[in-house]
C-alpha cells in the first residue's frame, strides 16, 4: 500500500465536495426538462417521494459502505464489497464501481471543455450580433474538428486534452490539497452565480419579449413548471422519470460516494453528513435548477417553442443568444456566470470521477497520488478519444447510456442488495449509526430492506422493456411495443437502426422511401448529398416540381468517390441501394464504443484479479 | 402565474432551502469526533 494516508480537512470540505460530485449539468439542465415533461408542479411529488424512499436509502448506503471499507483500508469497490459479501462475485461486481467513473469521466470531461470555451467565447464576445440560428449553429461547429472557433487548431480536441490536465492536475494534489479546495472554492461560486441568474429568470417576465410575441413571458414559464396538474399523478412514465431523476442527479451507483467516503474518519458521522450533501444538491436543483433555463427561454422565446425544444442542448445553442439581449456587459458577465457555473458543476463531478482509480492504485499496487492521477489521465484520455474523435458517429451517446445510465441502475440494485440481506440488515443499520449525529427514523430500517432494492428493480425492468413513447398505459392494456432506441433490449439489437445494418458495406441504402429530389456529386472536400423528399401523389412529376418539394431527408455520404445511383424524380423505398462505395456505417461505431467499454471493464477486472492475488500472497 | 403554481413553487422553494439550512446548522454545531 501506498505510504501516503489521505483524508478530507475539514467536515465542510467533505460535505461540499460530496455536494460537488452530485450538483452537475443535470441539476441545471435536466430536471427543468423533466419537470415540463412530467406534469409540471405535480412533478415535485413522486419527486420528493422518490428522493425519500429511494435516495435518502442510497446515499446512508454508499456512505456508510465507503466508511466501513476504509476502516478497513480499502478505498474503491472492489474491495470494499469483497469485505462486505465474502463471496468472489462481489468484487468483480465492484469493478463496476472504477468501471462507471472512467467511463463517464471520459466523455464528461469533453461537456466540462464546452462551457471552458464557452466560458472563453462569452469573454471574447462572440457571440454579439449573431441571431438564434447562427448561436446554435457555432455549436455544432465547436465539435467539428477541421473547424475552430477560437482560433485553436483541433480545437475541441485540445481543449478535452487541456480540461483532462486540469483534473489530473488538481487530483494529483490530494485529497484535501486538491478536491477539497476546488470544492470550497467551486460550490460557493457555482452557487452565487445560479441565484444572480435565477433572479434575473424570476423577475425578468414580459421585459424581453419581442413585439408580437403573445407568450413570450418569463411567469408564463415558472408556471408552466410549477403549475399542478393532478391527473398527471398515477401516470407510470412520470413515477418512473422522477426515480430516475433522483437517481442520477444523486450520482449514486457510481461508487464514487463509497471512495470519498473512504477517507471519512472511522468515527466521524456519515448519516447527517449525507443528508446535508444530498439536500444541498436538492437545493441546487429545485431552488436554482428551476429558475434559469425554463423562464429566460419562455420570456424570449415564447412558451410554444420551449415546450416543442426543451433539451439538454439549450445550454449551449440557445441561452448565450438569449443572455446576447441583456447588454454587451450584462452579456458578458452572464454568459461567463452561467458557463463557469457549468464548469464548476462539471469539474467537482468529474474530479470525484478521478477518486476511485486513484484509491485503488494507491491500496493494490502503492502507487503515489501523483502516479495515480497520471494513469487515471492516459485512461481516461485513450477512453475518452473516441468520443471527441466520433462524436457526430455517436460514440459519446453509447458512453452515455451504457456507462452513464444502465450500469449506475445494475450497480445500485446490486448494492442495495448486498447491503440490506447479505451484509445483513442489522449490521446495515448499525453502521449508518454509528457515529451519527442525528437520529434516523426507524422506518428507514425496513425501507432500506425491502422498498429501496424494490423501486431499483422496478427502474430496471422498466428501462428493460420501455414501451414506444414511454406509454406505460397503451403498453399495458393494449400492445407492448418496445421502444426501439431507449430500451435496453431495444440498444442490444440496435432495432432502431433499420437500414445499413453491416459494418462495412459497398453499398449505402436509403434510411427512408421517397422521391429524390436533388443529387450533388462529391467533389474534392465536399460529400456527396442525396436529398429525399415526400413522394407525390400523382404519377408524374416535373423537375420544376421537384424542386417544391419539402426535404424529409438529406442523406450525406461519407466519401467523396461514392458513385450515387439514384436520379432526381426516382421513386425510392427505404432500404433501395442509392450509392456505390466502401462505407463504414454508423452501426460499426457503436460496435466501437461497446467495445471500448467492455475493454475497460475487462481491463479493471483483470487488475482487481492481480491485486486479489497479490492480496493471497502477502498473507 | 396562477395562484397554484405559486404556492407549489414558493412551498417548495422554501421547504428544500430550510431543511438544506437546517441539516447545515446541525453539521456546524455537532463537534468534530475526531477532535474530541
Amino acid at each position: 500500500m501506498s505510504n501516503e494516508k489521505q483524508s478530507w480537512g475539514t467536515r465542510i470540505g467533505l460535505i461540499l465536495a460530496m455536494a460537488g460530485n452530485a450538483v452537475g449539468l443535470g441539476n441545471f439542465l435536466r430536471f427543468p426538462v423533466q419537470a415540463v415533461n412530467n406534469g409540471g408542479g405535480t412533478f415535485i411529488i413522486p419527486y420528493l417521494v422518490c428522493f425519500f424512499l429511494m435516495g435518502i436509502p442510497l446515499l446512508w448506503i454508499e456512505w456508510s459502505t465507503g466508511r466501513f471499507g476504509g476502516r478497513n483500508g480499502n478505498h474503491c469497490t472492489p474491495f470494499i464489497l469483497d469485505n462486505m459479501g465474502k463471496k468472489r462475485l462481489w468484487k468483480y461486481i465492484g469493478v463496476f464501481g472504477i468501471f462507471t467513473n472512467i467511463a463517464v469521466a471520459a466523455y464528461y470531461t469533453y461537456i466540462e471543455s464546452w462551457t471552458l470555451s464557452y466560458v472563453l467565447h462569452s469573454l471574447k464576445q462572440s457571440f454579439s450580433g449573431l441571431n438564434q440560428f447562427e448561436v446554435a449553429n457555432l455549436f455544432g461547429s465547436y465539435v467539428d474538428l477541421n473547424t475552430s472557433t477560437l482560433g485553436i487548431p483541433f480545437e475541441p480536441l485540445l481543449m478535452y486534452i487541456f480540461c483532462l490536465a486540469i483534473n489530473v492536475y488538481i487530483l494529483s494534489k490530494g485529497l484535501e490539497g486538491g478536491v477539497e479546495k476546488v470544492a470550497k472554492i467551486g460550490m460557493p461560486l457555482l452557487i452565487a452565480f445560479g441565484i444572480f441568474l435565477a433572479v434575473r429568470g424570476m423577475t425578468l417576465g414580459t421585459q424581453g419579449a419581442p413585439a408580437g410575441c403573445q407568450d413570450c413571458d418569463a411567469f408564463l414559464g415558472l408556471d408552466f413548471l410549477w403549475k399542478p396538474d393532478f391527473s398527471n399523478l398515477w401516470d407510470a412514465k412520470v413515477w418512473l422519470a422522477a426515480a430516475g431523476q433522483i437517481f442520477f442527479t444523486l450520482s449514486v451507483g457510481m461508487g464514487t460516494i463509497h471512495c470519498y467516503a473512504a477517507y471519512v474518519k472511522p468515527k466521524q458521522d456519515v448519516a447527517l453528513n449525507a443528508m446535508a450533501a444530498g439536500w444541498m444538491n436538492g437545493f441546487v436543483e429545485i431552488v436554482l435548477g428551476a429558475s434559469i433555463v425554463i423562464p429566460i427561454a419562455v420570456g424570449y422565446l415564447g412558451l410554444d417553442w420551449v415546450k416543442e425544444n426543451a433539451s439538454f442542448s439549450m445550454a449551449f445553442q440557445t441561452m448565450p443568444y438569449l443572455f446576447g439581449k441583456w447588454g454587451a456587459a450584462l452579456a458578458t458577465a452572464s454568459g461567463f456566470m452561467w458557463f463557469g457555473l457549468l464548469f464548476f458543476a462539471g469539474i467537482t463531478s468529474s474530479l470525484a470521477m478521478g477518486t476511485p482509480w486513484m484509491g485503488f492504485m494507491q491500496d493494490e499496487f502503492g502507487y503515489s497520488i501523483k502516479k495515480s492521477a497520471i494513469t487515471f489521465g492516459i485512461v481516461t484520455l485513450i477512453m475518452g478519444l473516441p468520443t471527441v474523435l466520433f462524436f457526430k458517429e455517436g460514440v459519446f451517446d453509447q458512453y452515455d447510456y451504457w456507462a452513464g445510465t444502465v450500469v449506475l441502475v445494475v450497480f445500485a440494485l446490486a448494492e442495495s442488495i448486498l447491503f440490506g440481506w447479505i451484509f445483513g440488515i442489522d449490521k446495515g443499520w448499525d453502521e449508518i449509526n454509528a457515529g451519527a449525529d442525528i437520529t434516523l427514523p426507524k422506518i428507514y430500517k425496513p425501507i432500506l430492506k425491502y422498498i429501496t432494492p424494490t423501486m431499483l428493480l422496478i427502474i430496471f425492468v422498466g428501462s428493460l422493456v420501455l414501451p414506444q413513447n414511454n406509454d406505460w398505459e397503451k403498453a399495458f392494456k393494449e400492445e407492448w411495443v418496445f421502444d426501439e432506441s431507449n430500451s435496453i433490449i431495444g440498444q442490444i439489437t440496435n432495432s432502431d437502426i433499420k437500414h445499413n445494418r453491416d459494418w462495412f458495406s459497398t453499398t449505402y441504402e436509403a434510411p427512408i422511401g421517397g422521391i429524390v429530389t436533388q443529387v450533388i456529386p462529391g467533389e474534392e472536400g465536399i460529400l456527396p448529398v442525396i436529398l429525399i423528399g415526400e413522394s407525390p401523389k400523382g404519377p408524374l412529376i416535373s423537375l420544376d416540381q421537384l424542386k417544391t418539394i419539402e426535404t424529409k431527408k438529406q442523406v450525406e455520404l461519407h466519401n467523396v468517390e461514392d458513385i450515387i445511383e439514384v436520379k432526381p424524380g426516382q421513386v425510392i423505398e427505404a432500404g433501395f441501394p442509392i450509392a456505390s462505395g466502401w462505407h463504414l456505417n454508423p452501426i460499426f461505431y457503436r460496435g466501437f464504443a461497446r467495445f471500448m467499454l467492455l475493454a475497460l471493464f475487462g481491463y479493471l477486472s483483470y487488475l482487481v484479479h492481480l491485486a486479489h492475488k497479490k492480496r493471497k500472497l502477502s498473507l | 402565474m396562477s395562484t397554484s403554481a405559486i404556492l407549489t413553487m414558493v412551498l417548495t422553494q422554501v421547504f428544500v432551502t430550510g431543511v438544506t439550512g437546517y441539516f447545515f446548522y446541525k453539521v456546524l454545531k455537532s463537534p468534530n469526533k475526531e477532535e474530541e
